[in-house]
């Protein structure tokens, strides 16, 4: 008798049980997840080592890093240069950032395109509209561009969007200075958008009159316009 | 004229045939590649070291679609025997798998055939995750057509079973690595028929019957020599 007639023939059946489980989480899964983030908040809240944020599911920043390194610069070596259309053109120090300007904290949601989200993020910086205030703004611009010193990234919003007060230029992200792979040590906040827009590693805001040329992700064919639930074809709730 | 898998010449047995071994290596290295590119995607201090997400997603994506290709064509001809009737092998469970997975392969009267408890449980694993990670990995490369919600479940999923993959494959080098005759085996092919007397007892009977050494014994000389190229 050869072996392959004993037994009880089980593999056929783990194999479709296993892609039954696969259909069954693709269309309940989101509603798993939900409640597996809530079921592990106790535990990844007080988490320090920050391996729990590595569990499938759990509600946790992803680095999508486009370049071949995470950029570098030092609090001190820092310059956020605003120049374009402005009346004075500036150039500012982490200090300045920090101490000079008036800050703005705000605890809200991060959400990505593709579809996780980190919730109850503390930031803090100084809005947007407060820096463009400073260097006053010329008679005919109309849009912002944001660049990143990672020499690839741009992003751009127009004015009225960059002037809401949840737009930051951030330098605490998760309650602490951001750390340099989330694009310290300052980066841009657009809560009102998609993670996207939120340029890291900033160091220059270019006040223009045109939208072109796009930024780097409205390039591959994102939304220019990135709100969240309204843009991308999602349906994301509201940070 | 090869020698058909299962097949005892002299004091050898061969247990795997090319196209078996070629299909292994040929899926292993698909494999890796997804597991390494996949750590890289999802490990932040990994990818912030190694950045280029473009680049690394696109080998990811690549390399997964490539998994079907090296199974289609093993299957595709006549030489897809061997990979059928070990298929069907890993598919079976007996009572004495039972008993091996129960005492870690410790218990003496184990009669094991072809394949322990472990195999068949990672190949069976694997047969059936693979194709999930495949189909979840498509709505998230092209999720346009598809709800929101299935494209964070299927991010679920893929994740739940990219962690399942990377213990059942660590595992299976770990297992291999221990035992060297097994991991000769899917190189060579053959296996000494003592190995497999004393660790696969159901399998070497099976093949060292009367009835199946001597119709083959006439096609000694020329395996022999096709085994020294």
């Amino acid at each position: 008798m050869t072996e392959a007639a004993e037994g009880t023939r089980f593999g056929r059946r783990a194999v479709l049980g296993l892609l039954g489980f696969g259909a069954a989480g693709v269309v309940f899964g989101s509603k798993a997840q939900g409640l597996v983030d809530k079921a592990l908040r106790p535990l990844t809240v007080r988490d320090r080592t920050g391996l729990t944020s590595y569990l499938p599911g759990s509600g946790r920043f992803r680095i999508y890093s486009v370049t071949g390194h995470s950029p570098k610069r030092t609090a001190a070596e820092y310059r956020l240069t605003v120049d374009g259309l402005v009346d004075e053109p500036l150039s500012l120090t982490f200090e300045e950032l920090r101490t000079g300007l008036p800050q703005t904290r705000l605890t809200k949601d991060f959400q990505c395109v593709t579809g996780w989200r980190v919730e109850d993020v503390e930031w803090a910086g100084v809005t947007v509209a407060d820096v463009l205030d400073r260097a006053g703004v010329a008679a005919g611009a109309t849009h912002l561009r944001f660049h990143s010193f990672d020499g690839t990234y741009t992003e751009t919003l127009t004015l009225d969007q960059a002037r809401r007060p949840d737009v930051l230029v951030a330098h605490v992200m998760l309650g602490e200075p951001v750390t340099r792979v989330h694009g310290g040590p300052v980066r841009l906040y657009v809560a009102p958008m998609y993670g996207y827009k939120s340029l890291k590693w900033l160091e220059r805001i270019e006040v223009t009159d045109s939208l072109e040329p796009v930024g780097y992700w409205e390039e591959l064919g994102y939304d220019v316009d990135a709100w969240i639930g309204r843009s991308n074809g999602r349906r994301d709730e509201p940070a | 004229m090869t020698v058909p898998v299962d097949t005892r010449v002299g004091d050898r047995i061969l247990r795997f045939d090319r196209t078996e071994r070629v299909l292994h290596w040929a899926n292993a290295v698909l494999v890796i590649i997804c597991m390494v590119t996949a750590a890289i995607l999802y490990f932040g201090p990994l990818s912030a070291v190694v950045g280029r997400r473009t680049l690394v997603k696109d080998i990811h994506v690549l390399a997964g679609l490539a998994l079907p290709v090296p199974f289609v064509a093993a299957l595709a001809g006549r030489w897809r025997a061997g990979v059928r009737a070990d298929a069907a092998r890993l598919g079976r469970w007996i009572g004495d798998d039972t008993v091996w997975l129960r005492t870690r392969g410790r218990a003496a009267d184990v009669r094991l055939g072809k394949f322990n408890g472990g195999q068949k449980l990672n190949a069976t694993f694997l047969a059936g995750v693979l194709p999930v990670l495949l189909l979840t990995g498509v709505i998230m490369r092209w999720f346009d057509p598809f709800p929101d919600s299935w494209r964070t479940g299927a991010t679920f999923v893929h994740d739940l079973g990219a962690f399942g993959v990377w213990i059942a494959v660590t595992g299976h080098i770990v297992k291999s690595l221990a035992e060297p005759e097994m991991l000769r085996s899917m190189v060579s092919g053959w296996v000494p028929a003592g190995w497999a007397e004393r660790h696969r007892p159901r399998w070497h009977e099976e093949v060292s019957a009367p009835d199946r050494t001597d119709d083959r014994v006439d096609r000694d000389d020329r395996v022999d020599a096709s085994g020294q190229r």
